[in-house]
């Protein structure tokens, strides 16, 4: 590893500050994508800034039907939540697949969203349930928030502060492991919600997570796994590899939406 | 006897294992302590044009740069393999020059063409990186395909078409004509998928040159730190044997991978005396993945005859194997004797012809893991059998029935003999075990889940306890293959065995202490076992192939041999007895038929005082035997594995293995299962879940645990084991015949037999992954 410099942040203002001063500043939550590339040196920031001991950046409360998820939360805290589990017991199922139990309550959903990895859970699940990501400037709904292969709408100096969720009437998410990361090679989504039916899938796109409409419009006139059945699955734009040529993920894609809607 | 031969006795090692206090080369830590990083090729084939050293030189912390031609310069040998294979034109292979770091050309992905000296092993790799290399890239041959293709580029220039050597083994003519007289034919193209080794604990070297003594320690990962001292003396000009120590402390898993001697630890051992210092490397996963010698990695097509009985009328393998950049130590042998003598399988075949080509690629060397040459005929030999019973319409179990050896010793065509065995109960056992007639219930009940229910046999051999040395040397091999012991009796009557087998994980302080307290009636707890140090260990030739028990027990027991003739002169004349009436029982030495005796302790006693010993008797009670073993001993096995098949997503689960091995005489059942359930599962890895992948450009595409899957707890069922124990092998003193390598050897055919029974169609290559069950699933649609 490089040397780099330690900030703990006390504020958001703190934080930001630290940001802007430093050459190569990054943040730092739970640091389970980021500290693993800083080993293999392929990634070496001149500071990093830790969020986590922000006031009000960790913790979920509940108001009415609406989740509101620190960003800095850890996702065993997630997984464990009471409040979670009982207006989107999906959310709290993901929360404990993601990773092992090292990882579960090291890394935390802030930190997963602004790295945006393909094959990440969250986005999946924030996606389909119509999310929004609040930050020290704004808010963000899902849809505008996941941009493309590690890539958000988050600019220079924002910084995610909590997640916001409304309960969906039902959901599930399924995902299909990569025999060797444990990572979605394929990950499904579906919720039915205050805002209509989605189908958010990960680990497949070419551009990350993504909506299927298909799928979407199939489930919307009948929340039936066998409405699946006549929707085709294009593979073009699915990411192709080792692991699953794209025709692959989009068979997965359908069989896994199936599985969700027969969970929900 | 409450600790000897056959008890699950605890083992003795693990209390330090699991407390976090055994002792690696890696916490080795001397006072003049520095660092080494290498500088590796990012390249798979190019030529070093320039070495640009000033900006790491420049850091502050950094000792030195060191390069090749420095290396060469100074004397230090090329690595060479250790086994010559002469091909059938009578011509030698072809060995291309392996610098341990390189000179003129890389020729893998992690070539090492520099090394860095430093303060502390961050900045060594920090430095490392602004080390410049001017490299000209190189076209490139990949795989064997590539290698083998006109116009394919020269990787070494002493290997023409950049083939090594050109092999057979068998008679062709009588091959070709059993083939001809037969009723039925089956043909297979087959691929041994290329794995990476992994053992838990990565390579690591500690070399310190004291220039008051102009001597070297080095604290190395080796399953065979005497070999290692004797190539870098004799071969790498280091140092000659009396001022180079070798220790292997502690070492984590090797799997063949600790066997080699690579070009890290010569540097490190050179580096020490042109700094002065000491100095550690300790390689990480990654490095692991590019540099540690990889496994398999062959194409085969093969043919295999039968009569209208079913009876094998001929069998004809023509193989391909990858030896990648360079010949690693014992790279030939292992597609060649290691390979092609397993060819017989458990069956009574009287016509085999085997051919072996094997050329270099721009990979990483590949060389002898877990199994070495036998998984690859033992996969070849039984998804045969399993094909082509499905192709003549006949039960699996029934064909390797009717062509199963029945008597021993039994001489096969591909050299080797047979010791001893019993596979029709073996197979028999393992049927019981697996419930094979409720099978096709159990098919039903998946079908209505919508799953599909298959069942794999595999009915495997495999040579153990390498080797008779004369044989050996005859083959080509560089060494003899004896191994030694010395048995030193304490004054207190405790006793040490040291030896020259060498433990890295399989448990010898507890099992090489048992059959000396088996053999002496003396508490497990009174012996201690000395290995890895050539400073303290006579001599030895190491652990790999399943040797320690078969070669390295027996050198123990004829030491002890010469132990007990000692003990029962002392006591017959201490108790003026007949030496023939002298008995050792439950720690006491006896006159058979009277009250007198001594315990086992007075004798150690009355040895080193010396004040009543035979007059002609030296003092002193320490032996030293060395074991050549006249033939290798043959442990066999049935593997059935049943496996339920997700046609939805090709999602394979293994829901029952059942193992019923032949490993003759078992020291202790516990770890003799342990290394059943590590065998197998690492079979299972092959099986389903491991490949190396180059692309075309030889760039490494999964070089860490995020792509390249090994197995997990949750991949791999609870396993059913027993053991068949009436057939010892009547070539070593205990009967044991070595069970480290079985499960590895014989699990693959067992999974992939299953795997391709539940889908219906026998087109299916390792790994069987999901996506290639699925992929597999729609072709046969």
């Amino acid at each position: 590893m490089y040397p780099t410099k330690y900030h703990k942040a006390a504020s958001i203002d703190d934080a930001v500050a630290a940001l802007n001063a430093g050459e190569d500043a990054k943040l730092l939550a739970g640091g389970q994508t980021l500290i693993a590339a800083m080993k293999q040196h392929l990634a070496a920031p001149s500071d990093l800034i830790d969020v986590r001991a922000i006031d009000g950046m960790s913790g979920v409360s509940a108001d009415g039907d609406t989740l509101v998820i620190g960003a800095a939360t850890t996702h065993a805290e997630v997984a464990g939540n009471a409040d979670v589990q009982r207006l989107c017991p999906a959310l709290a199922a993901l929360a404990g697949g993601i990773g092992d139990p090292a990882v579960r309550y090291a890394g935390t959903i802030g930190g997963s969203i602004a790295n945006n990895d393909p094959s990440a859970d969250y986005p999946a699940g924030l996606l389909a349930l119509g999310a929004t990501i609040v930050t020290n400037t704004r808010e963000i709904a899902a849809d505008d928030f996941f941009e493309g292969l590690f890539t958000t709408a988050l600019e220079d100096g924002e910084i995610i502060t909590s997640v916001r969720v409304n309960a969906p009437k039902r959901a599930a998410y399924i995902k299909f492991r990569q025999p060797a990361s444990l990572f979605a090679l394929v990950g499904v989504f579906v919720a039915d919600g205050a805002g209509g039916v989605r189908v958010a899938v990960t680990g497949a796109g070419e551009d990350g997570v993504f909506r299927h409409a298909g799928l979407e419009e199939a489930l919307s006139a009948d929340w039936a796994s066998s409405a699946a059945d006549s929707v085709s699955v294009d593979s073009d734009g699915l990411l192709s590899d080792i692991h699953g040529s794209a025709a692959y993920r989009a068979n997965l894609i359908k069989v896994l939406t199936k599985r969700a809607v027969e969970a929900s | 006897m409450k600790d000897g031969i056959g008890a699950p006795v605890k083992r003795k090692e693990d209390k330090r294992f699991t407390t976090g206090k055994g002792k690696y080369t890696d916490d080795i830590r001397n006072d003049n302590q520095a660092y080494a990083a290498f500088v590796r090729s990012p390249y798979a084939h190019a030529r070093v044009k320039g070495i640009d050293t000033s900006a790491a030189l420049a850091m502050e912390g950094v000792i030195d740069v060191l390069n090749g031609q420095q290396l060469t310069g100074d004397g230090i040998g090329n690595i060479i393999c250790g086994w010559a294979i002469t091909s059938k034109d009578g011509s030698p292979m072809n060995m291309g020059a392996w610098s341990a770091l390189a000179t003129e050309k890389v020729r893998y992905v992690g070539d090492a063409v520099a090394v860095v000296i430093a303060e502390s092993q961050a900045l060594a790799r920090i430095a490392a990186e602004a080390v410049e290399v001017d490299y000209e890239e190189l076209p490139v041959a990949a795989n064997i395909t590539a290698a083998m293709a006109d116009g394919a580029p020269q990787i070494h220039d002493n290997a023409p078409g950049n083939q090594i050597y050109d092999w057979e083994l068998g008679d062709e003519a009588a091959t070709d004509a059993g083939l001809a007289e037969a009723a039925h034919v089956t043909t297979l193209n087959i691929t041994n998928n290329r794995l990476s080794p992994n053992p838990m604990e990565p390579r690591s070297a500690v070399a310190t040159y004291d220039d008051a003594e102009d001597h070297y320690t080095l604290y190395t990962t080796s399953q065979n730190p005497h070999v290692a001292r004797l190539v870098l003396s004799a071969f790498y000009n280091v140092a000659p044997e009396h001022k180079l120590r070798v220790i292997a402390p502690d070492v984590g898993g090797g799997f063949g991978a600790k066997i080699y001697i690579y070009p890290e630890e010569i540097t490190c051992l050179w580096a020490s005396m042109k700094t002065n210092r000491s100095i550690k490397w300790t390689s990480d996963r990654s490095e692991a993945f590019l540099t540690d010698a990889h496994g398999r990695d062959h194409i085969t097509t093969a043919k295999m005859g039968f009569d209208k009985d079913g009876k094998i009328t001929g069998f004809k393998i023509d193989t391909l194997a990858n030896i990648g950049a360079y010949m690693s130590l014992f790279s030939s042998s292992v597609p060649t004797y290691l390979y092609a003598p397993l060819m017989s399988g458990q069956y009574n075949i009287q016509n085999i012809h085997c051919n072996v080509r094997t050329y270099y690629t721009n990979t990483v060397p590949v060389d002898a893991y877990r199994g070495a040459g036998r998984p690859e005929a033992t996969y070849l030999v039984e998804r045969m059998m399993e094909t082509a019973a499905r192709e003549m319409g006949m039960d699996p179990a029934e064909l390797r029935r009717r062509n199963f050896v029945q008597e021993f010793p039994h001489q096969t065509p591909v050299l080797m003999q047979y010791d001893s065995g019993d596979f029709p109960k073996i197979l028999q056992m393992a049927q019981d075990a697996a419930d094979i007639a409720g099978f096709e219930a159990r098919k039903a009940e998946a079908a209505k889940r919508g799953k599909l229910r298959g069942l794999g046999y595999s009915t495997f051999i495999e040579a153990c306890g390498l080797a008779p040395s004369k044989a050996a040397g005859s083959l080509g091999a560089g060494v003899g293959l004896w191994e030694s012991a010395e048995v030193r009796v304490n004054p207190v009557g405790s006793i040490e065995i040291l030896t020259g087998s060498h433990s890295h994980g399989q448990g010898h302080e507890t099992t090489f202490a048992q059959i000396v307290a088996d053999r002496f009636g003396l508490p497990v707890e009174n012996v201690s076992i000395v290995h890895g140090d050539t400073d303290k260990v006579q001599f030895g030739m190491g652990t790999y192939g399943s040797r320690s028990g078969p070669v390295g027990m027996s050198a123990v027991v004829k030491a002890m041999d010469k132990v007990e003739a000692k003990v029962k002169k002392i006591a017959a004349h201490t108790l003026e007895a007949s030496e023939d009436d002298i008995v050792i029982e439950g720690g006491e030495v006896k006159v058979s038929g009277t009250d007198k005796s001594m315990a086992w302790h007075e004798v150690g006693l009355a040895a080193y005082v010396a004040h009543n010993l035979p007059d002609d008797m030296e003092p002193g009670l320490k032996e030293t035997a060395f074991f050549d073993p006249v033939n290798f001993s043959f442990p066999s096995g049935a593997f059935i594995c049943e496996v339920e098949v997700d046609p939805d997503t090709g999602q394979t689960e293994i829901v029952n293995f059942t193992s019923a091995d032949d490993f003759g005489t078992i020291i202790n059942p516990m770890i003799v299962e342990g290394q059943v359930h590590g065998g197998v599962t690492q079979g299972i890895g092959q099986a389903m879940l491991e490949q190396v992948v180059y692309d075309e450009d030889g760039q490494l595409l999964n070089g860490s645990y995020m792509d390249y899957a090994m197995p997990r707890a949750a991949d791999v069922p609870s396993y059913s084991i027993s053991h068949h124990e009436d057939s010892p092998s009547p070539n070593n003193p205990l009967g044991v015949k070595g069970c480290g390598e079985a499960g590895a050897i014989g699990a693959p055919p067992a999974v992939i037999n299953a795997i391709t029974d539940a889908i219906g169609t026998n087109d299916l290559a390792m790994p069987a992954t999901p996506q290639a069950v699925w992929n597999a699933i729609q072709a046969a649609k």
